[in-house]
């Protein structure tokens, strides 16, 4: 029999290496799997590389992270929030690397990495500085940019719903980079609000199919608050 | 540079009103984070134009009631919004597919500089920015079929926005096809800036003394 799911925090949590790539989903506050950063923090890995869209909120979560020194390098689209004090800090005392991706690349170079696609043209970035270093060519008369696949080895996903094979589904504004995080990483882990018996998902409503997953751990916070 | 007593720069709120009358029905639109937001406050909802948002809303409707907040749906700019009938969502993935993939009719951004040639500088104000966030601006500038800006026709200190050259990191390139401002709207074309329209009691002359560029004037062409 397949069950993906763990009872504890400690299960989930179990192998993450030193030095790992971390695909971390959410968008704002919603779709943050907030308890299995907590998990990570409390697990132990450092000289992590971080990819997420933000880089952190006040002193909690990733910020929490990053503040413990955890964190060698954050790939982000937008590193500022409102209240990126701890990622400005180590930023300006030159404790940790930044790597700045327009928004699409990240979600497209993830993708990538999920699908077998290790090289990619993209119209965005060409002609400015996020094109310095990296191949271009011309199709058909407009310049593109090459980007590389970014393979996680580890995804933290948030997702609405979760069965034993780890299908899921999110919730509105909650899907965001969540189920592309869960394509690109060896090892998925998704935290989820509700546990259904297997067959109660609608297969026509499985928003992330549980081959991309490897571990479900339910949490059932309730609803996202606070940015 | 003073204005002349005659001339009424428009404030935000109708430029935003400005932008909205030039948007038709049918048309998926992306609307930046800051001034352009306010854009979708000036389309009645029976001219059904589809608002997306980067985060994987496609049809947002207006900000909720206090009393009918949906903590689960927010916008790019991290606000409460609301879903349209006939709304949906989607992940990060295929959000930028329609941005890229050259499916959205029109992005309205805003920008620190737009050159002559139709560069847009919008996300950092010197190549030794501590932390530049880009976030979606350089995918919705590169990939939507067309780009407008709205911004404010000068910087704050009075110095021109409207350029012949960016001397901020470029956004993209050649991307913009129209700028809004406080002062006129403008098009950019392959001879370069083309006034369409301008601020009641606003002079020509004044207009190009606020701009970089050179201008030509377009208001009998519409």
């Amino acid at each position: 029999m397949i069950d993906k799911t763990v009872r504890t925090m400690a299960e989930a949590m179990e192998g993450i290496a030193d030095g790992a790539t971390v695909l971390v989903g959410g968008f704002g506050a919603v779709g943050q799997p907030n308890a299995l950063i907590d998990g990570l923090i409390e697990q132990g890995a450092k000289d992590l590389v971080i990819a997420a869209n933000n880089a952190g909120v006040g002193h909690t979560g990733l910020a929490r992270l990053m503040e413990l020194g955890r964190v060698r390098r954050i790939i982000c689209s937008f590193p500022r929030s409102s209240d990126p004090v701890v990622f400005e800090t180590l930023y300006r005392a030159g404790k940790i690397e930044l790597e700045i991706v327009p928004q699409g690349t990240l979600a497209a170079r993830i993708h990538a990495a999920g699908a077998g696609i290790p090289l990619f043209f993209t119209a965005t970035g060409a002609g400015t500085k996020m094109a310095m270093g990296k191949e271009t060519r011309e199709i058909d008369g407009r310049t593109y940019v090459a980007e590389t696949a970014l393979h996680g080895d580890v995804a933290l996903v948030e997702a609405w719903e979760a069965d034993r094979w780890g299908n899921l589904t999110f919730r509105r504004s909650g899907r965001n980079f969540n189920p592309v995080m869960a394509m690109g990483a060896k090892l998925t882990i998704v935290q989820s609000q509700h546990i259904r018996a297997l067959g109660e998902i609608d297969p026509d409503h499985v928003h992330t199919p549980g081959i991309f997953v490897n571990r479900v751990l339910h949490v059932p916070y309730g609803d996202p608050s606070g940015f | 540079m003073s204005a002349t007593a005659a001339a009424r720069p428009l404030t935000r709120t109708e430029m935003a009103a400005r932008v909205a009358r030039d948007i038709p029905e049918g048309w998926y639109v992306n609307l930046g984070i800051g001034i352009p937001t306010a854009v979708a406050d000036h389309v009645p909802l029976e001219r059904e134009v589809v608002f997306h948002s980067e985060n994987g809303v496609l049809g947002m409707g207006p900000a909720p009631a206090k009393d009918a907040i949906d903590p689960w749906l927010i916008n790019a700019g991290k606000q409460y919004v609301t879903l349209r009938a006939g709304g949906s969502f989607c992940h990060h993935f295929d959000s930028f597919a329609m941005i890229r993939g050259g499916h959205l009719d029109l992005c309205v951004l805003g920008a620190f500089q737009v050159a002559a040639n139709g560069d847009i500088a919008n996300w950092a104000t010197s190549e030794n920015d501590t932390a530049p966030a880009v976030g979606g601006a350089m995918d919705l500038a590169a990939g939507a079929k067309r780009l407008w800006v709205m911004m404010e026709h000068t910087a704050k200190d009075g110095s021109p926005k409207l350029v012949r050259q960016c001397s901020y990191p470029l956004t993209a390139v050649g991307a913009v096809k129209r700028v809004y401002t406080n002062l006129a709207v403008i098009d950019v074309t392959p001879q370069g800036f083309v006034v369409r329209d301008m601020a009641p009691g606003l002079g020509f002359a004044e207009l190009q003394a606020r701009t970089d560029a050179p201008l030509a004037d377009g208001r009998d062409l519409g």
